[in-house]
C-alpha cells in the first residue's frame, strides 16, 4: 500500500475507514482495472479519474487510464449524446453516428491489448461506449459508468446508446432515478468530492479572508453565496430576488460566482438578465471566474455565512456537497439530488420560491447556534457519505460483486488474525 | 453457540468483521400507495430489508423521524401523514422474518387504500424507487480476546463493523440477536448485565456513528462495574 498517497485521506475519514478499504481491496490485489474516458483534463470525470486511479493503485490494484482520441465531428456527436441523455432534443445525423462508431473502432484497435486483457474495464460516459463491440475476445468484466442525469433521456438517442450498452456486464448510475431499462445489473454510486483537492482542502484564515478585499466585499456583513453556471435551471435571478427580499430586514451581501459563458449562447443571455436584476444594487456581486479558480471558490465557500443553491432542476448538485463539507448549511431548491443532501432543519432548508429562500436565509442569519449546528451536521453527513474514499469503496464492492456472483451475501475469506484493539 | 477456545476453555476471540453494501436499482418505482402495494407484493425481500436497514450504510441522511424509506416517502412525497406514521411504526425486530415485514406493510397499505377517498400522487421526480442491496462481508483481521478488549475498541470500529455485528447479525443468528451481546454472554455471569444492556440498545433513529457511541458508552460503563 502506498501510505503517502492514502495518508491525507486517513486524516479526513479516519484510520479505521482506511483499514477497511485496504481489507476490501485485498482480494482484488493485482487486478487489472482499466478506465477509459474522453479527456485527461477538464470536466468532472477527468477530475475524478485523476484521483481514483492513483487511489486504486495505492490499494494494490493494477489500475490505469486511457483516453479515446477523436476528431471534431466525433466530439460534436458525443456532445449531442451528452445533451440528449439529459433530456435535450438533439437531431441525430447519420454522418455523426458514423463518425462515432468509426472513432470507437479505431480506438478499440489502438487499445486492443489493454482492453482485451483487463480484468475490469470501466467505460465512462457514452464517448468510448461502442469500443465494446470491437473487442469480442474480451476477458474481463465491462462496466458502463454513466455520470450524467439520465432520468429523462431523449429517446431516439437513448435507443441508439441502449443498443450498445446492453451488452455490458453492468452499468453504474449516480441515482436510482437515472437507471434505465437494461438487461444487466445497474449499480448505484452517488458522486463524491475529493477533500484533498484545491476546491475542498483546508485553507488558511488569510486565504479565506482574502476574498473580501479581492472582490470588494464587506467583512462585517454576512456573505451569502451561490456558485453555479449562469443557467436558468440554477435560477440566479430568483437568488437575487430572494436576497433582496431578505435584505429588507436582515443585512447580507450576495455573491453569485460562476464560469464564463463563451460557448453557451443561452448562458450569455442569462448573464445579461442577472446583471439587469442586480444593477444598482451594491449588495449583489456577480463574479465571472475562470474554470480553474478552484481555490477562489473554496475560499468564497468558506467565507460564506450561508450557501444557496436554488436550482429548479439539478442532477446531484456537487456545489451543495462542497458547501456542506465546509460546514455551511445550504438553502437549496427542492429538486433532484439536492433533496438527498439538504434535509430541513438538519443540514439546511429546501425551498421552492424566492420568498421561501428569503425566509430561510433570514432564519439562518438570525440563529447563529442553529446555523452552526446544521453546518456541523452537514459536514458529518458529507464525511460519511460523499467523500472520495466512499467512491473507492463502491468501486471495489462492484468489482467483488461481479467477480463473486449475485447472491444476497458475499463472504470474503478470513485473514490471519491480529489480537487487540485497532 | 459461541465456539470455545480449545486451549483454555475460554470463549473464542471475537472476530471483528466489516462489510459494505452494493446497491442496485430494480427498475421498479411507485407514484401512489397502490403502486407501492403492487410492487411490495413481489419485490425480493432483500429490497424490503434494504429500505429498512440498508439506509444506515448508504449515502443517505439518517432521518430521525422515520425508521424506513416507505414511511419517509409517504410523508415527504405523498404528504400522507397517517400512513407514514403507521408505516414508521413497523418494527422488524418484533416480526419473525422479513416476509412478516412484507405482510405487515401490505396490511397497512390495504387498510389505508380502503379508508381513503383521495389517492395522493407523488410528483414525477419524487417517485419511490425500489433498490436492493447485497452485502459484502470481509474480515478486518482483528481479534478481541475478552470483553475488556471489546469495550476498549468498539468506539473505533468502522461503521461497517457496527452494521455487520449489530444490525446484520439479527438476520444471521437464530433468535435475531446481535453478535456483541451473544459473545458477551459466553463469558458468564460477570458480563450478563452488559450483554443485556447491549441487547437493549435501540438501533432505530440513529446513524451508525451515533449507534457506535451509544454502544461504547453502554459497554464501558459495564466494564467499569465488572472491574470494580
Amino acid at each position: 500500500m502506498k501510505t503517502d498517497f492514502l495518508e491525507p485521506y486517513a486524516r479526513v475519514v479516519g484510520l479505521a475507514e482506511m483499514a477497511a478499504l485496504e481489507q476490501l481491496a485485498h482480494p482484488l490485489a493485482g487486478a487489472r482495472v482499466l478506465h477509459v474516458n474522453s479527456t485527461k483534463e477538464g470536466g468532472g470525470v477527468a477530475e475524478i479519474l485523476h484521483k481514483l486511479v492513483p487511489f486504486q493503485r495505492a490499494l494494490g490494484l493494477d489500475a490505469s487510464w486511457e483516453v479515446v482520441e477523436g476528431d471534431p465531428v466525433f466530439y460534436q456527436c458525443t456532445k449531442g449524446f451528452h445533451n440528449a441523455i439529459q433530456g435535450n432534443v438533439v437531431p441525430v445525423l447519420e454522418a455523426h453516428l458514423q463518425a462515432y462508431l468509426e472513432t470507437n473502432e479505431r480506438n478499440a484497435v489502438r487499445l486492443r491489448d489493454a482492453l482485451r486483457e483487463a480484468d475490469f474495464v470501466f467505460i465512462h460516459d457514452p464517448q468510448p461506449a461502442a469500443m465494446l463491440c470491437h473487442v469480442p475476445d474480451r476477458q474481463g468484466k465491462w462496466i458502463w459508468r454513466c455520470h450524467v442525469d439520465a432520468s429523462r433521456p431523449y429517446r431516439p438517442v437513448w435507443r441508439f446508446l441502449q443498443d450498445i450498452v446492453k451488452d455490458y456486464d453492468a452499468s453504474v448510475f449516480s441515482l436510482p432515478e437515472f437507471a434505465q431499462s437494461l438487461p444487466h445489473p445497474q449499480f448505484l454510486v452517488p458522486p463524491s468530492i475529493d477533500p484533498t483537492s484545491d476546491k475542498n482542502r483546508e485553507l488558511s484564515s488569510a486565504e479565506v479572508s482574502g476574498v473580501f478585499e479581492r472582490f470588494c466585499l464587506d467583512p462585517e456583513i454576512p456573505l451569502v453565496l451561490q456558485v453555479s453556471r449562469f443557467d436558468r435551471f440554477k435560477d440566479p435571478v430568483g437568488v437575487i430576488e430572494a436576497c433582496q427580499i431578505a435584505r429588507k430586514l436582515t443585512p447580507l451581501q450576495l455573491v453569485l460566482a460562476g464560469g464564463g459563458a463563451d460557448d453557451d449562447p443561452e448562458g450569455e443571455a442569462v448573464l445579461r438578465e442577472v446583471h439587469a436584476a442586480g444593477t444598482g444594487d451594491p449588495g449583489v456581486h456577480v463574479l465571472l471566474l475562470p474554470s480553474d479558480a478552484h481555490t477562489t471558490i473554496n475560499a468564497l465557500q468558506r467565507a460564506s455565512t450561508v450557501v444557496l443553491q436554488k436550482s429548479l432542476r439539478e442532477g446531484f448538485g456537487l456545489t451543495v456537497t462542497e458547501a456542506m463539507w465546509k460546514g455551511k448549511p445550504v438553502v437549496g431548491g427542492d429538486a433532484g439530488g439536492i433533496r438527498l443532501q439538504v434535509v430541513n432543519h438538519h443540514t439546511g432548508f429546501l425551498v421552492r420560491t424566492p420568498e421561501g429562500a428569503a425566509l430561510r436565509l433570514r432564519y439562518l442569519l438570525h440563529n447563529t447556534e442553529e446555523r452552526e449546528r446544521m453546518g456541523r451536521t452537514a459536514q458529518d453527513f458529507v464525511r460519511a457519505s460523499f467523500l472520495l474514499p466512499r467512491l473507492v469503496t463502491d468501486h471495489l464492492s462492484i468489482m467483488l460483486r461481479l467477480r463473486r456472483g449475485d447472491g444476497d451475501r458475499i463472504e470474503l475469506p478470513a485473514r490471519n488474525g491480529r489480537h487487540g484493539a485497532q | 453457540m459461541t465456539p470455545r477456545n480449545g486451549n483454555h476453555g475460554l470463549p473464542a476471540p471475537f472476530q471483528v468483521r466489516d462489510c459494505s453494501l452494493v446497491s442496485q436499482a430494480t427498475g421498479l418505482r411507485a407514484r401512489t400507495l397502490g403502486e407501492l402495494r403492487s410492487s411490495l407484493r413481489t419485490i425480493p425481500l432483500s429490497s424490503i430489508y434494504h429500505h429498512f436497514w440498508g439506509r444506515l450504510l448508504r449515502a443517505q441522511f439518517s432521518e430521525p423521524e422515520f425508521n424506513n424509506d416507505f414511511a419517509s416517502w409517504a410523508q415527504h412525497a405523498l404528504h400522507d401523514r397517517v400512513v407514514a406514521e403507521k408505516l414508521g411504526a413497523v418494527n422488524p425486530g418484533s416480526l419473525s422474518d422479513f416476509e412478516g415485514v412484507r405482510s405487515e406493510l401490505l396490511e397497512i397499505l390495504e387498510a389505508r387504500l380502503e379508508e381513503t377517498e383521495f389517492v395522493p400522487w407523488a410528483q414525477g421526480d419524487q417517485q419511490f424507487h425500489f433498490i436492493l442491496s447485497q452485502i459484502i462481508v470481509f474480515d478486518t483481521g482483528y481479534r478481541l480476546d475478552d470483553p475488556a478488549a471489546l469495550a476498549a475498541s468498539i468506539g473505533v470500529l468502522p461503521p461497517g463493523s457496527i452494521y455487520y455485528h449489530f444490525i446484520d447479525s439479527r438476520r444471521r443468528t437464530p433468535h435475531g440477536e446481535d453478535d456483541f451481546s451473544l459473545w458477551l454472554r459466553s463469558f458468564g455471569e460477570p458480563w450478563a448485565a452488559a450483554a443485556q444492556a447491549i441487547r437493549g440498545v435501540d438501533p432505530y433513529f440513529s446513524s451508525l456513528a451515533e449507534l457506535r457511541a451509544n454502544l461504547t458508552t453502554t459497554l464501558q460503563e459495564h466494564a467499569r462495574e465488572v472491574e470494580a
